[in-house]
This record gives structure tokens, C-alpha cells and sequence, in this order.
């Protein structure tokens, strides 16, 4: 005890333990949430006070009745009115002070029941957390809102029910309207303004919470691309001054953009949690029911010789979508008929419209591979980065042709998906040049093969 | 930055939160804008905005008086004039009646706070209760202005005032919570509290004397804290023409410190299980 104090600012010790002590901020065990789910067709729309009693009232006659001899059979259904469903199901993890965590998972996997449970809105069924430090949660952008109040009464009435006081408002009132850049209509009730004025007054006021946690839930989906921008810049900001935040979105670049740390939950338990471009990797991965058409690997549809399997790599995995602004590769399997000579392959991206981008090939760069005479080869494309090109989408066109062989290419053969990455990536289009490609901060391309037979 | 101790806090289930009332006092302003809400949006895009606080009363004291006194005849002590005796009894149970209504339908009426924020929800009905108390104000001071009129001014007892307004808050705040954790789990009574607060205001003394209920029946009657309550209003405004029957009040006293103590066990009780449920 004495060498944990010693250090620490003097302050009577009243049986709580000091600000400065070491260790997570939010530590979470065994957590769980469990619901019944009633299934309505059996009752109506809500549960009355008139149906609990003949429920009971039922259930006690029946049994009752059906243990007299020659009684009658109760007649109260055997089926099941309710159902558990467990939202949440052992989550475990820990979040350290200041650091930005990102929740992702796919709709109905138990992101909204974890944050409500941090927020105490809602009581775990098991599991225990432990929360060091004052929370603020924005689960919703404008709760609390009363249309016929004027905006003014509104700012007031919102911060007061997210937890600041009316002293702090004030103090920070004319900040929050700036923010909102609603001056001119503070006093008209709300209920007159545009849904994007609405959601502007709304996040400016969530904005100005100064708690140590802050825990957001999809609000960043509201508003158009300008306020996002701006929310993300507030947020961002928000977290440099070494809040700790918990934030859920949909939004992979957000995530990708602010989270260091990421969890993801599916079904109510964690599967993959740690460095956020993994797990993002890990989530994009595993989500196929909207990405039917992106693929990360290619084989070859018929039989013969030439170009067998393609598949794009990053961070050490194969991946249909590429993190623009950081390394990748594309790595393409060729079974080499036997024979040939004066190998060319070469890649391609275009867009949608099959615009070219980027295309390169061994020739051009003068670099020359090594090719055994028959057998398979794998040869490796590294870039050092991909440039947004404005769409979140690419197409892989690949081609390899040998003198003595044929000379095929393969188009769209896999459809990348592609997010930015910013600030960091570089997020202008690629200047080209007809036949000669000029890639903006591409200083070189490197040609990697390995051989395997 | 580190000017309160750490706040420390575990969530557990069926842990009761011993930080609770530290947060109530925390969120004690949530208090003031609930209810602050509630009155401003009352009187939004109103002709006659507030004054509607001080004419609804009065139109109600008015028609009392018609229907009681001269139709009915239940004018009972003429030392008293009728509309004050009226509007003595209409006071505590107008705060008492708007106060059930409201807090019954305080947290559905809520519901996306309560499944959105954290606060602790005992504020919701309270504040219900707060609206209730500003509208009780207002008819006070109305009846004050009545007494004026009236040339009734009272004594000594109208000190005494305080401690039967309190039984009324006491007693309006007890039944809310009842109501206000029931009506979530069980939405009959939406429709159940119209009904009792009409039956109510018949069987209260609003429009007439407890003097008129036989002595035999006169305990279990003040069963009905607001009994109590309009009997002591009566006794501290009316130097000393009403009669004061103590047994009764103390019913009522007990009756409503067991309605507090048993509303805030339930609706503690119950909490937990609200954004669920809502």
C-alpha cells in the first residue's frame, strides 16, 4: 500500500482509491445480457394487468383441476409464450485510459446492449464491469429534444439531461451555437427547423461534454457529408486531449481513422478484438452477405496453362478490400507449359467505368523475372500504396502471355473493395499518362517472385 | 482535474447502487428542467399562456359552488363561506389528482430518455410531482386573494399549514411512484387512473365536510391520505371552524409515509428492468 501511495499527491485517503492509480479504465468480465422474448401473438400489444391475473388465475385452476381424479385435461397451452434470446454472452475485455476503441459488428450482434449496459441504462444478467472515471454517453443524437421548444430552451434542456450543468451551458453556450451555426434561428422552436439544422444543434451540445469517457453509438450517421466531417473533427479533437472513447460505427473509415484499438462482436460475443486494421481486416473479411460480389481469390475457370489463381494481399492476409495509402499485393499463380519463352505479365486497375487507372507490367519497368522452364510460379506485385480514386471500388485485370503461348488477360476478375484511410493516405485521384504510368508518390514497383512447384 | 475522489463504479447484477443517491443530488438539476419543460411546454402557442394557471382553478371553484352549495345543498357550516371551504378542500386534492395523473404516465411518456440516457429515473415522477406543486402554488396564492375578498383572515393555525402540505407531497409523491413503476410493467393503468381520480374526488371531502361521515366509519375512511390532508388545510385555514380529528390524521400521516416508503422501494425495485421493458 505504502509504495503505490508514495508518489501520489497527498490527499486524505477517504477509503476510495486515488485518480492516479494505475490500470484499465474500463475493465469488463463474463458480461452478459439475457431477454425474454415474448411472442405477441399470443397477447396483446403490451402486457396488462388484466391477463397477468387470468394467467395466474388459469395456471392455478388448471392444476388444480386436472389432479382430481377423472378432472378435466387443463386446456392451457404447452407452447412456450417466451423465449431467452442472449444479446451479450461472456464478453471480456479491458480499455486503458485514453485510448480510442472502435465496436464494430454487424447489425443485432449486441454493440447498442454493451453500450447501454456501460451506460447503465440497462443491467447485465451476468458478468461484472468496472468503470474509473466519469461516462457520458450519446447513444442518440437529440434526446430530449421537445419540438415546441425553441432551440435556445433546447440546448439547455439537452445538456442538462446528458449531465452538465446549467453553469457549464452557460459557459459554453455561444460555443455550441457556433458549432450548430443555428444563430439566427435560436429562438424559433425547434420543430421549424430542417432535419439538418436539428441534428447540428443536436451534436453541438454532445459535442461540449467534457466527461472522461465518452461512449458515442452511430450517431455519425446522421447529416450530410459536410457535418460528418466536421463531427469526425470534433470527435477527433475530442479524443487528442486524452479522453478515453468507445465508439460503434458502421462507418469503417471512422473507425480506421480514429480507433487504435478495435473489438469485434458478433452474435453477442467477442470474436476478434486488438489493433483496429486487423480486426477491421478480420470484420470485412467475415461480412459476406453484402459483398456477394467482391472476391479475394480468383481461380481460373477452365483447364490449361497460364495464369491459375490470383488473390490480393494486405497486412499479411488475403483481403477482397484494399486500405488505400498503405502496402499491398497482388499475387498471381502461373502454371507455365513447357516451352515457352519471353514471359510478360502484367496488372491492371480500372473503375467501374473501365477507366484505366494503373497498369503496369515486367517489361515496362525493365525489371526481368527469373522463370523456371515449366511448373508453377507465384509472382508477387507489392505497391506500396493505392490511391483513392474517388469510387470505393476497383477492378483487377490481370494479364501474362509468353511468346509460344497464348497471350491472355483476364478482366474484373476481382472486384476490390477499397476504403481510405486518412490523414495519413493520400486521398487525390492518380495522374496518368497515356501507355506511361506516373503514380502520384509511387517511387518504385517492386517485382517479388517465389517459386513454388 | 482530479478534484472529486475517483469515481469509482461497478455494475453488477442485482447490485444496488450505492452511489444512487449521490446521484440524485449529482442530477439534482434534472429536477428543475423536467419540470421546467413540462410548464413551458404547457403554455407554448397559448392565447392565454400562464393565465390559464390562475382561470382553471377558479372556473373549477366556481362550478363547485353552483353545483354543491346551491344545487345540492351540502353547505354544512355557515360560519364558512362555501367557495372557500370548496376551494379549501380542491387544493390539496387538485395537487394531489394532477400529481397521480402526471407521475402514472411520467415514464412512458419518457421513454426515450429512459431507454437513452442514464439518470437516476426517480426523477421523472418527481418532477411530475415538482409541475403539480408549481400549478398548487398558484391556486394558493388564487385562495389567498379569495380569503382577501372575504375578510377571512386566519390565525394561528394557518402555521400549521406547512406540515399538512408536506403530507400532501408525501402523499402525491408515494402513489405516483406506485404508479409510475406499474404503468410500465402494466399499461391498464393508463386507463385506471381517470376513473379512480373522478371516483376520488366524489368520495374525498372535496365538495363537502368529513363532519358528514358517521364517527363509526370515520377511521377507515382516512385511510385515504387526502383525507388527512383537506381536514388539516381546513383546520389551519379556518381558525378553528373546521374540526380537527386527530385520530384521522394520524391515519393518514402513517398511511402516507408507508405509500413513500413502499413507492420508492418498488420503483427501486422496478428500475432496473425499465429500458427493457418501456
Amino acid at each position: 500500500m505504502k509504495r503505490l501511495l508514495s508518489g501520489l499527491e497527498a490527499k486524505p485517503f477517504r477509503g476510495r482509491i486515488p485518480y492516479t492509480m494505475p490500470g484499465p479504465i474500463i475493465t469488463v468480465e463474463g458480461l452478459g445480457k439475457k431477454y425474454q422474448i415474448d411472442h405477441q401473438a399470443e397477447r396483446g400489444r403490451y402486457k396488462t394487468l388484466r391477463e397477468t391475473v387470468t394467467e395466474k388465475a388459469r395456471r392455478t385452476f388448471g392444476a388444480w383441476r386436472s389432479s382430481r381424479p377423472g378432472g378435466l385435461p387443463s386446456h392451457g397451452s404447452s407452447r412456450p409464450t417466451s423465449e431467452e434470446f442472449w444479446a451479450l454472452r461472456d464478453v471480456s475485455f479491458q480499455v486503458n485510459r485514453g485510448e480510442v476503441v472502435g465496436i464494430i459488428g454487424r447489425n443485432g450482434a449486441g454493440k447498442s446492449t454493451l453500450l447501454k449496459i456501460l451506460s447503465r441504462i440497462t443491467e447485465p444478467t451476468t458478468g461484472r464491469v468496472h468503470i474509473r472515471g466519469r461516462v457520458a454517453s450519446l447513444l442518440e443524437v437529440g434526446t430530449g429534444f421537445h419540438p415546441e421548444l425553441t432551440g435556445r430552451e433546447n440546448i439547455f434542456l439537452n445538456g442538462a439531461i446528458l449531465g452538465m450543468s446549467k453553469a457549464e451551458i452557460r459557459r459554453k453556450f455561444d460555443e455550441i451555437v457556433a458549432f450548430a451555426e443555428v444563430e439566427k434561428f435560436l429562438d424559433t422552436p425547434v420543430k421549424r427547423y430542417s432535419s439538418g439544422m436539428y441534428v447540428r444543434l443536436a451534436f453541438a451540445v454532445a459535442a461540449h461534454l467534457e466527461p472522461e469517457i465518452l461512449i458515442i453509438d452511430e450517431v455519425l450517421a446522421v447529416g450530410d457529408t459536410e457535418f460528418q466531417k466536421k463531427c469526425l473533427g470534433k470527435m477527433k479533437d475530442v479524443a487528442g486531449h486524452g479522453r478515453t472513447v468507445l465508439f460503434v460505427s458502421h462507418n469503417l473509415d471512422a473507425i480506421a481513422a480514429m480507433c487504435q484499438n478495435a473489438i469485434y462482436l458478433d452474435k453477442g460475443r467477442i470474436v476478434d478484438s486488438g489493433e483496429a486494421k486487423h480486426t477491421l481486416r478480420r470484420y470485412m473479411n467475415n461480412t459476406d452477405s453484402d459483398i456477394a460480389q467482391y472476391g479475394a481469390i480468383w481461380r481460373r475457370p477452365s483447364e490449361g496453362a497460364g495464369i491459375q489463381m490470383v488473390h490480393a494481399e494486405q497486412y499479411g492476409a488475403i483481403t477482397d478490400t484494399i486500405v488505400c495509402g498503405e502496402e499491398f499485393a497482388i499475387s498471381v499463380e502461373i502454371d507455365l507449359s513447357p516451352d515457352c519463352v519471353n514471359h510478360e505479365i502484367g496488372f491492371g486497375f480500372i473503375d467501374e467505368d473501365g477507366r484505366d487507372i494503373l497498369h503496369a507490367n515486367n517489361k515496362h519497368l525493365h525489371q526481368e523475372l527469373q522463370w523456371p522452364r515449366q511448373g508453377r510460379k507465384v509472382v508477387k506485385i507489392t505497391l506500396p500504396f493505392l490511391n483513392w480514386i474517388g469510387s470505393d471500388h476497383v477492378y483487377l485485370v490481370v494479364y501474362f502471355g509468353s511468346i509460344g503461348d497464348r497471350y491472355e488477360i483476364f478482366e474484373r476478375i476481382l472486384k476490390l473493395r477499397l476504403i481510405k484511410k486518412f490523414p495519413h493516405g493520400q486521398c487525390d485521384r492518380i495522374v496518368e499518362q497515356k501507355n506511361n504510368i506516373y503514380i502520384d508518390g509511387v517511387e518504385f514497383i517492386e517485382w517479388n517472385a517465389s517459386y513454388t512447384s | 482535474m482530479n478534484g472529486s475522489a475517483a469515481t469509482e463504479l461497478l455494475i453488477e447484477p442485482g447490485r444496488t447502487e450505492r452511489n444512487y443517491w449521490k446521484d440524485l443530488w449529482r442530477y439534482r438539476e434534472l429536477f428543475y428542467f423536467l419540470s421546467w419543460r413540462d410548464i413551458l411546454v404547457r403554455y407554448k402557442q397559448t392565447v392565454f399562456g400562464v393565465a390559464w394557471a390562475v382561470v382553471r382553478p377558479f372556473l373549477t371553484m366556481v362550478v363547485f359552488t353552483i353545483v354543491f352549495s346551491r344545487v345540492a345543498r351540502l353547505h354544512s357550516d355557515p360560519s364558512v363561506p362555501y367557495p372557500l371551504l370548496v376551494m379549501a378542500g380542491m387544493l390539496p386534492w387538485q395537487f394531489f389528482a394532477s400529481s397521480l395523473s402526471e407521475s402514472s404516465n411520467s415514464l412512458t411518456l419518457n421513454s426515450n430518455l429512459i431507454s437513452k440516457v442514464y439518470f437516476p429515473r426517480l426523477i421523472v415522477p418527481a418532477s411530475s410531482v415538482i409541475t403539480s406543486f408549481v400549478d398548487f402554488t398558484i391556486t394558493l396564492v388564487l385562495m389567498a386573494i379569495m380569503m382577501a375578498w372575504y375578510h377571512f383572515v386566519p390565525d394561528w393555525r394557518l402555521l400549521c399549514l406547512p406540515l399538512f402540505i408536506a403530507v400532501s407531497l408525501g402523499a402525491s409523491f408515494g402513489a405516483g411512484l406506485w404508479l409510475a413503476a406499474l404503468n410500465v410493467e402494466y399499461r391498464d393503468f393508463r386507463y385506471i387512473i381517470p376513473f379512480v381520480v373522478q371516483f376520488g374526488l366524489y368520495v374525498s371531502p372535496v365538495g363537502f365536510s368529513t363532519s358528514v361521515i358517521p364517527l363509526k366509519w370515520r377511521l377507515l375512511y382516512s385511510l385515504n391520505p387526502v383525507v388527512g390532508v383537506i381536514d388539516g388545510f381546513r383546520w389551519a385555514i379556518f381558525r378553528g371552524h373546521s374540526v380537527l380529528w386527530w385520530p384521522g390524521l394520524i391515519v393518514s400521516m402513517v398511511v402516507t409515509v408507508a405509500m413513500c416508503a413502499s413507492g420508492i422501494w418498488y420503483f427501486r425495485k422496478m428500475e432496473r428492468t425499465f429500458a427493457d421493458v418501456i
